[in-house]
């Protein structure tokens, strides 16, 4: 008989709670009900403002597609549990079902507190916490011009983000006298204000608002205690949340005296076989207002759920974030509440960055940090906080900068306890990586996929790289990044090899570099890094031993030895002249015919012999090669857009022609997908795209790094609202930079998960040039744009290139080749019908 | 006393590379590596088809090998032997270099 566990609520720590149930050691013994009030699963509240800037509902869902479903949890969506009788065990709810539990977990969550103020109901005044309240806040944006976020705290600067980004004058409302007053202190919290409102969002602080009236420009009116008057279409609420304790309270649980359920260490509740997790819940007197808290809370109970004695003794509020572009953490106890405690800032004025330590009298415990415009030190300051090491000789080295180009590496990830909590989202301890790496793991992405790490927030991916490294070459795995047997080398250092020490041929580079003869690894690579960077023919005499067949016959070769042709179609734009001559081409070669998935016509079954005849015929209509043989641009797939779409933003059809001719013909280390969605109906399916544009009502919404294919990844968000010229501006330095850090074979999303720094790091380096190659990396990419020459063209234009498509050295006949003809066309003959004798030579079709 | 049979001129040979030449019946794969000639038939008999001349030359460990350009099985030049499936093989021939031509035996 399974247990019956029922979950009323179904945000980020329910469903958290879930998950980890069902692949804890007894999943299988559970029978799990969870109530859900919104009309949709759980979704990241954390990211919610990222709706505002391109994320789709579907995009912010926590919940794997079929995950419920496949692990037989019985979902009630959009019911509310309205009450439940603790002596019969059971639920029910708004819509009437009763359902019995064993087991019940109140993750009901919490509610945004709106602060008792005349006229706070007013039309336009709003909270920021669900997907509803952001959708209520887009219809209000596109009637107003101005909004004001009441509570310049952690919420309150995403939600003033969300403004911001709907292109509202946007201002923050803080009644305290500096932004987010319980993480920061005064020095963090000035500088905090000053790059806000560079970014155009005015900040007031010490401002209580009295009441709020009709406007005479805009909608409202709020009036503050010190006479002073602001006027706004938009007031959105978000000072602080309020734990949902309704439910409980009819249910006789206690709660505190603020309010919360009041939970013991086991996460139970003053009644039976009932708990408490997430933001309802009041331990020791504390609501814990952040998720890690709450999904370690779900931990400690799905634990005991399994017998297994775990506890909930309180959760560290550090916290690192990126609000409005800014880095911000603050760890421990910032404001040094202890009057003995030791201070020490570093304020640097022109970069813009403030670090405060606060230590103990002794001079050897972190008790606090913050850290505002630069917030790498995070990792390795919370580290000394949460396992109370020891701090160095002089702790202020922790947070001033090394000039001299060496990273401060103040303690290396040996130091670290195995107990060590490396990700605080998903609870990854450092004996966790450890483990992970022992099954197996050997790059970052193996141990996002494995633990989850650095998954969440992201602000410990520097420091689960650090851990994952040191493991690594501790067990002498030596972290063999070698090519193959002949370079020990990987592809990134032997480009920059032959890029310093100018080597354009293979034997070359063989010579000073490698040992053997070689092989199509390392041979295909250097021909592709020469490619990229001499932008070298594939048929030269040198460069044909380091191709591929494909390269070599510039098609892509089928299992029968025969080739497929596809010409250029850019943007999927094709004239009915075109069409024919495809078409005439086909029939007069008998070639198969078939539309493929990047918006071509591909043309199969050519013989290499007849490869340069075929060729001719499509250059002289005016096509060139499609390149569909190449690791390089393949084809931008778009939408037909605002010419003739009733819904089309932009011309996606033009934008995708001219990408397609901007980066055709361009190397790279593996192929290069793109698409152009003229709306956010994204027919192109822009977000499975290596680059994708999403138009948009002000400019296109840049995506990069996705993938179709084999292990789908959506893109990601990477700049909103470009011009066409600031579209090639990044893409040309995007994949400028791919094609010189990536591994060989390494698609462009395989290259981001491994990229240190993530996402972050590449918007750093492409749009704020932070190494400063912005202008190399264009330059670079311009003169391999000014060398593009169409491969076929070339093949045919030399007697010596043409030589090499004949099917023999020595007789001038074509290589025989076995067909059958299904549904009124040509395909390879299967090996029985070649025994069966049904399967014909190409010249006896008709 | 072997029959050779002369198949092409030396430079209608890439170093490095292979072609197909059509002897006595036979699609032959002609490879040139370190000034010598290497032949070896053209099925591919882990992929079954007429394509081992278009793979690509290397070494591994010592052995000379061809891979093949459909699933990449590497074959031994000298032996003929596939060295990921030890079951396949190809035939080898003799093939020697005379006043600047390619020289093939096909029994």
């Amino acid at each position: 008989m399974k247990q019956r566990i029922v979950v009323i609520g179904n945000g980020m720590v329910g469903h958290s709670f879930i998950e980890k149930l069902v692949a804890s050691p007894q999943g299988q013994d559970f029978e799990i009900h969870t109530f859900c009030e919104e009309p949709r699963l759980a979704y990241d509240r954390v990211y919610l403002s990222s709706y505002f800037s391109g994320k789709t509902a579907e995009d912010l869902s926590l919940v794997k597609p079929g995950f419920y479903e496949q692990n037989q949890i019985q979902v009630y969506l959009g019911d509310k549990a309205v009450s439940v009788d603790t002596d019969l065990k059971q639920v029910t709810s708004a819509k009437g079902k009763v359902v019995a539990y064993d087991q019940l977990i109140m993750a009901t969550g919490s509610y945004p507190f709106v602060p008792p103020i005349k006229g706070n109901d007013r039309s336009g005044c709003l909270v920021y916490r669900t997907i509803e309240d952001l959708q209520a806040i887009q219809a209000s944006a596109e009637r107003g011009r101005v909004g004001v976020v009441v509570g310049g705290g952690l919420l309150g600067l995403e939600a003033a983000k969300a403004l911001n980004d709907l292109g509202l004058e946007t201002h923050v409302v803080e009644f305290a006298p500096r932004l987010m007053p319980v993480q920061l202190d005064d020095g963090g919290a000035a500088l905090l204000k000053r790059k806000i409102e560079k970014l155009g969002v005015k900040v007031h602080c010490s401002k209580a608002t009295t009441e709020i009236i009709d406007g005479e420009n805009c909608l409202n009116k709020m009036v503050f205690a010190d006479g002073e008057e602001l006027e706004t279409d938009i007031v959105l609420f978000s000072a602080g949340i309020r734990p949902r304790d309704d439910l409980a309270k009819e249910m006789g649980l206690e709660l505190g005296p603020r309010g919360g359920i009041v939970i013991d260490n086991q996460c139970r509740t003053s009644i039976q076989d009932i708990f408490a997790i997430g933001e309802c819940a009041l331990h020791d007197g504390m609501i814990y207002g952040l998720v890690a808290p709450g999904y370690a809370m779900a931990q400690a109970v799905v634990d005991q759920l399994n017998d297994d004695s775990a506890e909930f003794t309180g959760a560290d509020m550090s916290t690192k974030l990126k609000l409005m572009g800014v880095d911000v953490a603050s760890i421990g106890d910032p404001h040094g509440t202890d009057e003995n405690a030791l201070c020490y800032v570093y304020e640097n004025g022109p970069e813009e960055v403030y670090k405060k330590l606060v230590v103990s009298p002794d001079g050897k415990k972190l008790l606090g940090a913050v850290l505002v415009g630069d917030a790498e030190d995070y990792g390795n300051l919370l580290q000394l906080k949460l396992n109370d090491m020891e701090l160095p000789d002089h702790p202020d080295s922790l947070i001033l900068p090394s000039r001299d180009g060496e990273a401060s590496s103040l303690f290396g990830p040996e130091a670290l306890p195995e107990t060590a909590q490396l990700c605080s989202c998903y609870d990854v301890s450092k004996g966790d990586v450890i483990q992970a790496v022992e099954s197996g793991c050997c790059t970052m992405a193996d141990i996002k996929s494995c633990t989850q790490a650095a998954t969440g927030c992201g602000g410990c991916a520097q420091l689960v790289s650090n851990v994952l490294n040191h493991e690594l070459s501790k067990r002498g795995h030596e972290v063999n990044t070698d090519i193959c047997e002949h370079f020990a080398h990987t592809r990134q250092e032997l480009f920059h090899i032959c890029q310093v020490e100018e080597i354009k041929t293979f034997d070359e580079l063989l010579h000073s570099h490698g040992k053997g003869h070689g092989c199509e690894i390392c041979k295909q690579a250097s021909g592709n890094i020469f490619a990229s960077l001499w932008n070298s023919y594939a048929l030269e005499k040198d460069k044909i031993p380091l191709q591929d067949t494909n390269d070599n016959y510039l098609g892509n070769m089928q299992k029968d030895g025969t080739y497929s042709v596809i010409p250029r179609v850019p943007g999927g734009e094709i004239t009915p002249d075109k069409l024919i001559v495809l078409g005439e081409v086909a029939k007069e070669y008998k070639l198969y015919t078939k539309v493929n998935g990047g918006q071509r016509i591909v043309l199969f079954g050519a013989q290499m012999n007849d490869l340069p005849a075929i060729w001719q015929k499509l250059l002289d209509a005016g096509f060139e090669s499609g390149q569909a043989y190449a690791k390089a641009l393949r084809t931008v797939k778009s939408c037909v857009g605002s010419t003739w779409c009733r819904y089309g933003l932009d011309d996606s059809v033009t934008m995708a022609i001219d990408m397609e001719n901007r980066y055709k013909g361009l190397r790279a280390p593996h192929k290069i997908k793109m698409g152009v969605s003229g709306c956010t109906r994204e027919c192109a399916e822009a977000q499975a795209k290596d680059i994708g544009l999403i138009s948009t009502e002000s400019g296109w919404n840049l995506y990069v790094c996705g993938n179709g294919g084999m292990k789908p990844r959506h893109a990601d968000l990477f700049a909103t609202e470009l011009t066409q010229e600031e579209v090639f501006r990044y893409v040309d330095r995007l994949l400028m930079f791919y094609i010189k850090t990536a591994d060989r074979l390494q698609r462009t999303a395989t290259w981001l998960d491994n990229l240190e720094g993530g996402l972050s790091y590449l918007q750093q380096v492409v749009i704020e040039d932070s190494l400063g190659i912005g202008d190399e990396l264009e330059s670079q990419m311009a003169s391999i744009r000014e060398s593009y020459q169409c491969d076929w063209q070339r093949a045919i234009s030399q007697p010596e290139y043409r030589q090499r498509f004949r099917s023999f050295v020595n007789v001038d006949s074509p290589a025989p080749q076995l067909f059958v003809q299904e549904r009124g066309q040509i395909r390879p003959a299967t090996e029985q019908e070649k025994l069966d004798g049904i399967a014909v030579e190409i010249r006896e079709i008709a | 006393m072997q029959a050779f049979e002369k198949v092409c001129s030396l430079n209608e040979l890439v170093a490095n590379s292979g072609v197909a030449a059509l002897v006595k019946g036979r699609q032959i794969a002609l490879f040139y590596l370190d000034d010598q000639v290497y032949a070896l038939d053209n099925y591919d008999p882990a992929g079954k088809a007429y394509v081992l001349s278009r793979g690509m030359l290397g070494s591994l460990g010592e052995a000379l090998v061809v891979a093949s350009p459909l699933y990449k099985d590497h074959f031994n030049l000298q032996t003929g032997q596939c060295l990921e499936k030890p079951e396949l093989s190809v035939e080898v021939f003799d093939a020697k270099i005379e006043d600047g031509n390619v020289w093939v035996s096909v029994e």
